[in-house]
This record gives C-alpha cells, sequence and structure tokens, in this order.
C-alpha cells in the first residue's frame, strides 16, 4: 500500500465558503414548514379514504342490523358519502379548515364538544409529564456519569434499560398493583371523571397515569444526558477546566451540561412525540378521559367523525413538534448552525 | 461524491465496516453479542419466555377455555390451580401457558414484514439517490407524521380485528422507522469505492446490493430486527389489551391483562402473571438486541443506535 499523500485520515474537509446556501435554520424552516403542511395533508387523505373506500359503506357497519333504507340514506348524506370520493374529500377538508369537524355519530354531540374537554385533560397529564421526565431525567444522568461505573451508574443504567423496554399497559397494571389495588392503596386505581369536570378538579387522578408515563419517558432521557456528558467531560477543554482546576460543580454544570442541552431537547421532544400515541394505551388503563381514550372508544364504536377529527389533530401536534424540537436542536448546537 | 468518502476509507471504523464478512456475518454478529454479559442476560430472558411460550401448549393440565373453580379464586382454592383462575373462573396458570404463542409469532411476522420493507426501501433509496430517494424519505415522512398506535388503530378500526390485518398493520406501521436507519446506514457503505466501483463495472443495481452493500450493513439490519420485534410484541400485546387484537375466549398475554383488571384484588395473578412473562419478553429482546448494538458499534454509538431507533428519528 502506497504511502497516501499529504491528508492525515482526520483531516477535517475543507470548509467551502461562500457556496451560496441558505443560513440552516432559515433553510430547515423554508424546507419543513411546506413539507409539514403537505405531510398532515396527505395524512388527512389518508384517514378519509381509509375511513371511508375500505369498509364498503361505512354508514351500514354504523348502523349494523337496525339500518332502515331512510336512516341509511341520512346517515350518508350526513357522512358525505353521497359525494364522490374526491368531493366528499375536499367538502370534508373545507370544513375542517373553517374549523367545522361535525357531529360525534355515536351520540350526535359536536365533536369539538366531545374532544375538547377530554384534550385539555391529555395536555396536562402530556406537561407534567414532559416537565417532571426532563427534570429527573438530567439530573440523574449528570449524577450517573459524574460518577461514572459508581453504585447509582449502575443501578439507574439497569433500571433504566428495564422501564424502556417495558410495555406501558404492563407498567400501568403494575402502578395500579402497587399503589392501588394490592400492596397499598393510595390513589384511585382509575381516574375516571364526572362529565363536568376537568382533571385539575382531582388531581389526585392524575397521580398514576402520570407516574406510570414517567416510568416509561424518563430513561431515554437519562440515558441521553448521561451519554453527552460522559462525551463531554472526557473533552479536551473539559481537562483544561480541570486542570485549571475548576470545582467538579462547576464543570460539570457550567462545562459539560451545556452540550448536554441539545441531546436533551431532542429527547424532551421524542418523548412528546412518544406520548402523543403512548396516552391511548395508559389512558385506558386508567380509563383517564382523555383523547387517548375517546379515539379507542371512537375505534370501538366506529365514530368516523371522531376519529378523523383525532388523527388529524394527533398528525399536526406531531409535525410541528417535529419541526419546532428540529429547530431548538439546531439553535442549542453551534457546530450544526454554522452554514455549510 | 468519492472524494469525502476515500478520506473516511482510511478511518478505522471504515476498514471495521468494510472488513465485515461475507458468510456466517450474521452467526458473528449474534456471536459478538452473547459473549457479552448484557446478551447473555437478554437471551436467557426471551428463551425462559420464548420456552413458556411453546412448550406451554404440551404441558398437560386443564384446558384454558373451561371453567376450573368460582372467578378470582385465589391459588389455594380447590381446583384452581397454581395460579388461581380468572374473571370467568378459568385456570390462570393454563391461559399463561397457552397464551404466547400465537402473540409471539404474529409478532415474528409483522418484524419480517417492517424488516424487510424498511430496509429494502431504505437502502434502494440510498443507493438509487436523487429524486427517487428524496420520494421514498418523505413518504416515509408522512407515514412517520401519524403516531404508530394510531395509525395501527385506524386500520384495525376499519377492517375489524383479523390476525392478517394485525401483522400487515403492525409490520407497516414499523416499516418506516427502519427504512430511516437502514437509509441513514446504507448512504456511508453506497459512497464507498468499491460499491461505486462494481457499479461502474455495469453489475445490476439488484446484484451489487445484494452482494456489496447488503453484507456491509448486517449489524445495523441485526439491531433493527432485534428492537423492531421487541416493539411489534408490545404493540400486538397491546392492541390485544385494548380488545383488537386475538379474540376472547382464545388465551392471550394481552387479553388476560385486561379482562383480569377487575379481580386485582382478589386475585392478583390473573394480571401479574400474564403482566410479568410479557415485561420478562420484551426486556429481554430489547437487552438483546442492545447487547448486539453495543458488541459491534462500540458502547457510546450502541447507546445511540438503540435510543434513535426506539424513539425513531435520526439526526439529519
Amino acid at each position: 500500500m502506497s504511502v497516501s499523500p499529504v491528508t492525515a485520515p482526520s483531516a477535517p474537509v475543507p470548509v467551502r465558503l461562500g457556496t451560496g446556501r441558505a443560513h440552516p435554520v432559515r433553510r430547515l424552516l423554508l424546507w419543513r414548514v411546506p413539507l409539514g403542511v403537505l405531510s398532515v395533508a396527505l395524512v388527512s387523505m389518508f384517514t378519509y379514504f381509509a375511513t371511508r373506500v375500505l369498509p364498503g359503506d361505512a354508514a351500514s357497519a354504523i348502523l349494523g342490523q337496525h339500518a332502515t333504507p331512510a336512516s341509511l340514506a341520512r346517515l350518508r348524506a350526513q357522512l358525505g358519502l353521497d359525494e364522490s370520493a374526491i368531493s366528499g374529500y375536499l367538502h370534508w377538508a373545507g370544513e375542517f379548515l373553517s374549523g367545522t369537524f361535525g357531529k360525534s355519530l355515536s351520540n350526535g354531540q359536536s365533536v369539538t364538544a366531545e374532544v375538547m374537554p377530554h384534550l385539555v385533560n391529555s395536555l396536562v397529564l402530556v406537561v407534567v409529564v414532559a416537565v417532571f421526565s426532563t427534570i429527573l431525567g438530567v439530573l440523574a444522568g449528570v449524577l450517573a456519569a459524574y460518577r461514572r461505573d459508581g453504585l447509582f451508574d449502575d443501578v439507574g443504567s439497569v433500571l433504566s434499560l428495564v422501564a424502556s423496554a417495558l410495555p406501558e399497559f404492563v407498567v400501568g397494571v403494575f402502578v395500579v398493583y402497587v399503589f392501588a389495588a394490592g400492596v397499598f392503596s393510595w390513589f384511585p386505581a382509575v381516574s375516571i371523571l364526572p362529565p363536568n369536570q376537568r382533571i385539575w378538579d382531582q388531581p389526585e387522578k392524575l397521580v398514576l397515569p402520570a407516574l406510570t408515563l414517567l416510568i416509561v419517558t424518563t430513561p431515554y432521557m437519562f440515558r441521553m444526558v448521561r451519554a453527552a456528558t460522559i462525551e463531554a467531560l472526557n473533552s479536551d477543554y473539559a481537562e483544561v477546566a480541570r486542570l485549571k482546576g475548576a470545582s467538579p460543580t462547576r464543570l460539570l454544570f457550567c462545562h459539560a451540561l451545556p452540550n448536554a442541552v441539545a441531546p436533551a431537547v431532542q429527547v424532551s421532544g421524542l418523548n412528546l412525540l412518544y406520548l402523543a400515541g403512548g396516552i391511548v394505551l395508559v389512558e385506558t388503563v386508567f380509563q383517564f378521559p382523555g383523547i387517548g381514550l375517546t379515539l379507542v372508544e371512537a375505534v370501538r364504536t366506529r365514530d368516523v367523525t371522531v376519529l378523523q377529527f383525532i388523527v388529524v389533530l394527533l398528525a399536526i401536534f406531531y409535525v410541528s413538534l417535529n419541526i419546532v424540537t428540529d429547530l431548538i436542536v439546531l439553535l442549542t448546537t453551534p457546530r450544526r448552525r454554522a452554514p455549510r | 461524491m468519492a472524494n469525502a468518502s476515500s478520506i473516511d476509507d482510511l478511518t478505522p471504523e471504515g476498514v471495521n465496516v468494510t472488513r465485515a464478512p461475507r458468510s456466517g456475518a450474521v452467526g458473528r454478529v449474534l456471536l459478538a453479542a452473547l459473549k457479552t454479559r448484557r446478551g447473555k442476560i437478554g437471551a436467557t430472558l426471551a428463551l425462559i419466555v420464548l420456552a413458556i411460550a411453546f412448550l406451554g401448549p404440551l404441558v398437560p393440565g386443564p384446558s384454558p377455555t373451561a371453567f376450573a373453580a368460582p372467578s378470582f379464586s385465589k391459588p389455594g382454592v380447590p381446583g384452581a390451580g397454581l395460579l388461581g383462575t380468572d374473571v370467568l373462573g378459568r385456570s390462570v396458570l393454563a391461559r399463561v401457558l397457552n397464551g404466547g404463542h400465537t402473540l409471539i409469532l404474529l409478532a415474528l411476522a409483522s418484524t419480517a414484514l417492517a424488516v424487510g420493507l424498511g430496509a429494502l426501501l431504505g437502502v434502494f433509496a440510498a443507493y438509487r439517490r436523487g429524486f427517487l430517494e428524496g420520494l421514498l424519505m418523505r413518504g416515509v415522512d408522512v407515514v412517520l407524521a401519524i403516531p404508530q398506535l394510531v395509525f395501527v388503530l385506524l386500520l384495525m378500526s376499519v377492517i375489524g380485528p383479523k390476525w392478517w390485518l394485525l401483522v400487515l398493520a403492525v409490520g407497516l406501521a414499523q416499516a418506516p422507522q427502519t427504512a430511516r436507519v437502514m437509509h441513514a446506514a446504507a448512504q456511508s457503505v453506497c459512497e464507498r469505492d468499491f460499491v461505486q466501483a462494481v457499479a461502474v463495472w455495469g453489475e445490476p443495481p439488484r446484484m451489487v446490493i445484494r452482494r456489496h452493500v447488503l453484507p456491509n450493513l448486517t449489524t445495523p439490519l441485526m439491531v433493527e430486527a432485534g428492537l423492531r420485534l421487541s416493539y411489534s410484541i408490545i404493540l400486538i400485546a397491546g392492541l390485544s389489551f385494548l380488545g383488537l387484537g386475538t379474540q376472547p375466549p382464545a388465551p392471550d398475554w394481552g387479553v388476560m391483562v385486561n379482562e383480569n383488571r377487575l379481580g386485582l384484588t382478589s386475585n392478583p395473578w390473573g394480571v401479574l402473571a400474564p403482566a410479568i412473562v410479557l415485561a420478562v419478553l420484551a426486556v429481554g429482546t430489547n437487552t438483546f438486541a442492545d447487547a448486539v448494538a453495543r458488541a459491534n458499534l462500540g458502547e457510546m454509538r450502541g447507546e445511540e443506535t438503540v435510543i434513535a431507533a426506539a424513539v425513531t428519528r435520526e439526526n439529519e
């Protein structure tokens, strides 16, 4: 093998200046926002056509044996099934955009009146979980990285591996067994609320669903922050700081932690994305009145309008969260922010 | 595009990847994982549950669907068996022994679908580049804009609980994740000089991908397969729990957790026993996948792969 010319293996690829590409932040927004809108549009089409075309006829599926020709015709008109698929979709999408979401097929209430209170309950649950899992995960991750291979690190790593692998409904029933019906009975086992109440009226009913989701989401934060902090502590600049006599606290919180911000943000984003789907099972375990439970009910009763509304809502949440997470990651990672 | 990769070729990781053996690679990757403590623990846990699931139906005992003793009898009650009875008075032990094999077979089938389809899409996109790559990967983004479970629920609500639909829905819901990961992994391989060279010699793309690209992707493929398997198990068990998977009265661990919840105080085993086997299975497969990643990619990168694939999305 001949000696390779000049370039050492680790030599940086020369930076090309003035290539005329837009600033990464602008490029991200210019690309991702239209793409996000397109994604939501495609998801809505997929949802609409899946709920409309595949079952043969949603109307007869919903009415079942009680169908009379008159009631079938009425329901078809209500669902827009008397129109062609494409004009039906455009009609539905137009109404969706103008804020008219139709009526629930199972109880005739408007979809907003049916879903919105549950949406608020779910948001409270998700925000509580996101905040606590971030705090807990960052603290535990930094501590584990600082005392690497110590007892806390070992126990934490094993627990996080176990907890992150468990199915959320299994965690849920264990939590119920330990804290509600079995070992202790500290909290209510189910979170059913009277229809006119919100979850903050009875905060004790929030505890177990939140705890379950906390157990499932914290491990990712812990592992990512731990890995990022270890990497930072091993770096040259951390060594310099150490040699200059920086105290361990200063080293951890002024030198290492800032480097863990980007991964932490990314994992919070990922956790929120996960929660958008994860609440479905956990809310069902606790009969927690949120959109996850509403979605499962809508699937059971084939409540097409509620189903379409929730899926599109979740897709909007999902897509915008994705963009926001990437934007924050970009802003907290100077290396990637520089135009390439 | 080959200028950057020729430098990469000289880096230690680069050499390592190129050296991946052509035959028996799967065995070697697994063996490397089995040599680690993590790998041993993961494999043992998973094998214990697999044994329960597949040898369980051969164990003589009461039928999983027959009445044994009054509902929610504790283990001590005559006729109730070692784990007591469930909501309809059937033996919990018999139902645990018979309630796993369907779940695991369905999970294996959906994993095969997810990994096969995902790898095909991801690798093909990375090899072809250009417009088609953009189109395929943006399509993947669109499917990823619906939470997995919601995607599956949507499909299940439309057609109803059928086993083939379960496999199809769970497989399709997970294929995009695999496609993303494999796309990212294949990009660097496709840029390498030896791939470029055989392509220039005029080998058809199908052969280049099969003979030169795929053999260098054994490790990410195995990690993906392990992770997808553990997520398929979780998803399918979750669907059964929601009443959209295996239909009663057939025994199924997910169904059992759901139907025996009311008796948690009278006979907790009705819920705890299936929950524990599911937990052990999920932890076992996940730990093993983690061990495969760590043993073959190094600790830090293993960590990242697992996390990235777990919550799905690689950084640019």
